[in-house]
């Protein structure tokens, strides 16, 4: 077997891995009665255990792409979102160790499979670099930005936790609302995830020429069934499906029709649960968060903003600027992904100050959290899909 | 405005909440709380202090944390804002056709997004106002606050009054075998987790990675060093940012860098492909089609003797001879030369066939070098083409002649002097891509054969140097933001009360959860007290076994 | 009382050291917002840069052999309009002033050798035209639109600097402004 080939395998066998380990974390959460059982139940040590394995198989998986393309594996968006859920999950092993609260594998192991499921919905061959990334500072730059990413990315997972213990769901309230949307969202996402499959595996692909926004003719594939055409379309696949409408140049019908069919598939995914349980989804998840300490899920969420913060600032900021210099010839040329850092680092910057100087803790921390884990998401995905950029190759 | 007088008989300065030296609360609110903020060690902010003038006011203003976060949030939503749509400096058109252009893409958002600037937001005054503000309220809040915090660092008293104990968000209370042996023990067990012990008169003052403290501080001195960089470059030579297109073969001054040449020995562009290179891209190339490899320009760079003036080029001297590729600057005398952008087969020559138009028979052919030709061809035989005109950017006839719209030869057209054997006084053509026109009926005409194409390259000159200040900058931050973050102040506090009575407080800047395992050992070991997290009211501390592993 | 006298000094050394500390930061942000567009700029008053350039009749020119006298430097290209439409004008003002020490000096800008002599004959030209084969001269005098005209003064100090085409009667008055007393 190839390095490709036993790549995509050790992939899969650490996704498996952690959907497994979150079910035993779910038993060491359900069957804690007393504070020091959830710590150090038996479920709680198989679940860890597991957790490392698919950590192991899926470094496994970095290591041996890594040999079979030549580079680090980090070089486009399948490559750089399956990363950032290695991390998350290597995060949560640190914060694990530090503070053995099985209720935030609970939560941060099922986010880390659907971000790698949402990598995998990206082309995951193996593509040569461009001259652009042809730098030792591809490697040093973006896996020191994953690592501060996920680690911050773990303080959204405690703040998560602390907002479902604290938030009184029998009762209409904005917190309530915004939990709900939260949870609502990563449905979306599954959504994306679930239909973005199933029409790749019927196999419609559809062709089509389009002119776009600077009058150019190109062309362009759909996986969905096309609700929008792109601009002066002309289908190239005999039986496509027509679109509904035609887009102007300056939208991508594509992704919008990814995106109307994905949170389509969300929307009916949602109301189907809502409609067997008949109650709020995040009730569901309540329970499990019931057992973890409000103090604790506080702390650990600022503290592992306070490890992510500088290795965030370090991969982001200082070996972006060092590398934009010697590929773009300027530290800093107001690239929307650079922006979009920028900012995120602002958020934490902020968040920081927040909690130092005016007490926003509990409650107020674990929001900031989350708002600083969607910048994050919304850096990662929305900057590459929606705003154009020098870091759109993708 | 006078001193504060405690109880102790120290004098604190005015706006004191916890007296420097033995931690009693001085201000009603301190009285009454149950717990109290530590944050600057309950010491007299400045800027609290005088509220008088207008410059008092101003500093005040800035000094303010919660105007601090105002300004970043503010820094945040503008920067997020001047992503919706590109910026000025991405958008492929003049400044004069800018207006037009956002209209056309982006229709009347795009219209408000470019009336209202946001389309050069970072180089707007008022974003530049924004993050001077940001500097300014860096420097006046750590100022205002790292003084008074180091002053009271520096003068607290191990033994602290009973009231500052009590008010600790750890705190225990409680009757012990034998108090003065506890004490002893729990000194060596401090000292043996590393912290750093004093012993006054019964009572221990324990204190761990105290410089911690100064990590913010550190951290923006490192931004303000990084901000004062940028504005360095204002100054005249320390930053240069220039373009350059270069033809293959043409030599040019450097632009910014007076006294230095380049020249162009050739430009490459390769791409992937899927027979050369290693199987497990094939079908990521298979799909993709073309994916660069690399982008490259060869290049001699020259210097110019140090008295030379511009314009003299006699005692030039090659400096080096190196391959400009991405990623790859040429670097010389503190610039970078970066590859930044390329253009493809502009014509470098064009070939003639000089033929007699009844016979089609040659009479030879001539190479004119577009770039620099010459003003005669002698093919030999007597023939000789004469070129009397040069159009580099033939565009029609203007003003009854032809017109060339520019010095680049996209379009290139001659008028040709044909001078033959047989037609000595010559006859006049004119030759463009395509087109023939003669005055009256020629015997000969110059047939186009072929032409030769070159590249040209586009690269960017930069020197900067601030460079160095800014990687100092970010480094002192990445020093000060470390020291902030990946360690913690720990005091704790341990006293005899009446008899066998032994207090016990402890406070932290983060991470309580460590500091508690720590007190618990220490707790173990020296038989200390009980004491409660007044904060956390979940956590099972009456149980033995209930520490936090 | 001598307290009172301490704390009154203490407060005007604060106020002080405020205002100077403010003024600075204020002058800084001054300062980044006047150097956000680093266009560097030969201006009028500045000492105009001294070069060295062959003519098209093979002669050598070099600024600081006009030391004493007037130079109406021309920055042109064959293609444009302007410089074609001002280019009688200034050939006829040669005439005038090249007796009065006022010199005039046509640089063409990128042009091929052979396209700056047809022009100079299609028009009858008989001042000196340099060409600036590697642009270092256009780079040191900062010539960005053509035609450019730079005025400099008997002392090499640039006088005006004109950036479009120009009239006869602008070209004549121009010329007198540079002629040395």
């Amino acid at each position: 077997m190839d390095f490709a080939s036993l790549s995509s395998n050790l992939l899969l066998v650490s996704f498996i891995a952690y959907l497994v380990a979150t079910l035993f974390f779910g038993g060491a959460v359900k069957g804690a009665k007393t504070e020091k059982a959830y710590q150090n139940s038996k479920w709680g040590t198989i679940g860890i255990t597991i957790t490392i394995i698919g950590f192991l198989t899926h470094l496994g998986y970095f290591i041996t792409r890594w040999i079979a393309s030549g580079h680090a594996p980090v070089s486009n968006m399948f490559e750089f979102v399956t990363a950032f859920g290695m991390m998350i999950v290597g995060a949560f092993i640190l914060l694990f160790y530090m503070y053995r609260t099985p209720s935030l594998g609970l939560f941060a192991l099922p986010i880390a499979v659907v971000i790698i499921g949402y990598a995998s919905m990206f082309p995951t061959e193996i593509t040569p670099l461009i001259p652009a990334l042809k730098s030792y500072w591809l490697t040093v730059h973006v896996i020191t930005v994953v690592i501060g990413e996920a680690i911050l990315a773990i303080s959204a997972v405690a703040g998560l936790v602390l907002l479902l213990k604290v938030t009184d769901l029998t009762k209409k309230s904005k917190q309530r609302f915004w939990l709900e949307s939260v949870i609502f969202t990563i449905v979306l996402v599954v959504g994306f995830i679930l239909s973005s499959s199933m029409f790749s595996i019927m196999g419609n692909e559809a062709e089509f020429t389009y002119i776009d926004k600077n009058g150019d003719p190109a062309k362009i594939e759909y996986i969905y069934p096309p609700i929008f055409g792109m601009n002066e379309y002309e289908a190239l696949t005999p039986d496509a499906m027509t679109p509904l409408f035609e887009m102007p140049a300056i939208v991508n019908a594509k992704t919008l029709t990814t995106f109307v069919w994905s949170v389509a598939t969300g929307i009916v995914l949602y109301l189907l649960i809502r409609l067997i349980i008949r109650r709020p989804i995040a009730t569901l998840f309540q329970p499990f968060a019931k057992k973890a300490n409000t103090r604790l899920m506080d702390e650990i969420g600022y503290r592992s903003v306070l490890i992510g913060f500088p290795v965030f600032t370090l991969g982001a900021l200082v070996f972006a600027m060092i590398w934009a210099h010697e590929a773009w010839s300027r530290f800093w040329g107001w690239d929307p992904k650079e922006v979009w850092a920028l900012i995120t680092w602002l958020f934490y910057a902020a968040f920081l100050h927040l909690r130092l100087s005016r007490g926003w803790e509990g409650e107020k921390s674990a929001w900031l959290a989350v708002i600083g884990f969607i910048i994050i998401m919304f850096n990662l995905i929305a900057v590459n899909l929606i705003l154009a950029g020098l870091h759109s190759y993708a | 405005m006078s001193k504060i007088k405690c109880q102790c008989g120290h004098e604190n300065p005015f706006g004191t909440v916890l007296c420097e030296r033995c931690g009693r609360p001085q201000t009603e609110d301190a009285i009454n709380s149950k717990t109290v903020d530590m944050r600057y060690e309950g010491s007299a902010r400045r800027s609290q202090t005088y509220k008088r003038t207008i410059i008092d006011k101003i500093w005040n203003f800035f000094s303010s944390v919660k105007i601090g976060i105002s300004i970043i949030v503010a820094v945040l939503a503008t920067s997020a804002i001047g992503t919706i749509f590109p910026q000025k400096l991405y958008v492929p058109v003049s400044d004069a056709e800018l207006g037009e252009y956002y209209e056309r893409l982006y229709g009347i958002f795009g219209v408000i997004y470019y009336k209202l600037g946001f389309h050069d937001m970072y180089n707007s005054w008022w974003f530049i106002t924004l993050i001077g503000m940001l500097g300014t309220s860096i420097i006046i809040a750590s100022v205002d606050r790292v003084i008074p915090l180091y002053k009271s660092l520096k003068m607290q008293r191990t033994k602290r009054h009973p009231s500052f104990m009590k008010r600790q968000r750890i705190y225990g209370s409680g009757q012990v075998n034998d108090a003065d042996d506890s004490i002893n023990k729990a000194a060596i067990k401090l000292k043996e987790l590393r912290y750093n012990v004093k012993i006054e008169d019964g009572a221990i003052l324990a204190e761990k990675n105290r410089f911690s403290r100064w990590g913010p501080y550190v951290n923006h001195t490192g931004l303000i060093i990084f901000l004062s960089a940028i504005l360095l470059r204002g100054i005249p030579g320390f930053y240069v940012d220039e373009t350059l297109w270069i033809r293959e073969g043409e030599m040019l001054e450097i632009p910014g860098a007076p006294g230095y040449y380049i020249e162009n020995n050739g430009f490459t562009i390769e791409n992937y492909s899927i027979e050369e290179d290693d199987e497990v891209f094939s079908t990521a190339l298979e799909r993709v089609g073309m994916i660069p490899k690399n982008y490259q320009t060869d290049v001699s760079l020259y210097k110019n003797a140090d008295d030379a003036l511009p314009g003299q080029t006699e005692n030039i001297e090659l400096v080096k001879d190196e391959s400009i590729i991405v990623n790859h600057p040429l670097t010389f005398d503190g610039y970078s030369v970066f590859q930044m952008d390329f253009r493809l087969d502009e014509l470098k020559s064009m070939t003639f066939q000089l033929t007699e138009k009844a016979t089609e028979e040659s009479l030879g052919e001539f190479t004119i070098d577009l770039i620099n030709p010459d003003d005669k061809y002698e093919l030999g035989n007597g023939a000789i083409v004469e070129v009397k005109e040069y159009y580099p950017d033939y565009d029609g006839i203007k003003d009854g002649e032809p017109y060339s719209k520019s010095p680049i030869p996209n379009n290139p057209a001659f008028i040709f002097k044909m001078i033959t054997p047989e037609k000595p006084e010559g006859e006049m053509s004119f030759v463009a891509i395509r087109q023939t026109l003669e005055t009256e009926e020629n015997d000969y005409k110059a047939n186009f054969l072929s032409a030769e194409t070159r590249d040209i390259s586009g690269l960017t000159i930069r020197k900067d140097r601030t460079l160095y200040l800014l990687l100092f900058g970010g480094i002192v931050f990445m020093i000060g933001v470390s020291q902030g973050s990946y360690w913690n102040h720990r005091r704790i506090w341990i006293q005899k009360g009446e008899e066998n009575e032994i207090l016990l407080a402890s406070h932290t800047n983060k991470n309580w959860f460590a500091l508690r395992k720590e007190i618990e050992q220490v707790r173990e070991y020296a038989d200390l007290p009980q004491y409660e997290d007044r904060e956390d009211t979940e956590s099972e501390l009456d149980d033995e076994e209930g520490d936090f592993k | 009382m001598s307290k009172n006298k301490r704390l009154a000094a203490n407060r005007k050394k604060r106020l002080i050291i405020r205002t100077i500390v403010l003024l600075v930061l204020a002058v800084a942000i001054i300062f980044a917002i006047v150097t956000r567009d680093k266009v560097k700029v030969l201006a009028v008053g500045d000492k105009a840069p001294d070069f060295e350039l062959v003519d098209l009749e093979g002669n050598k020119h070099r600024l600081s052999d006009y030391k004493g006298e007037g130079v109406f430097l021309n920055f042109w290209g064959s293609w444009c309009g302007p410089c074609k439409t001002e280019m009688p004008y200034m050939e006829n003002q040669y005439k005038e002033f090249e007796g009065k020490g006022v010199h005039i000096l046509a640089i063409n800008i990128k042009d091929t050798r052979l396209k700056a002599e047809t022009f100079r004959d299609q028009f009858g030209l008989t001042f000196p035209i340099a060409r600036d084969p590697d642009e270092s001269v256009r780079r040191a005098y900062n010539v960005m639109p053509l035609p450019t005209t730079i005025l400099i003064n008997e002392d090499g100090i640039i006088q005006d600097i004109i950036t479009r085409g120009m009239s006869e009667d602008e070209i004549r008055s121009l010329m007198e402004s540079i002629q040395p007393e």
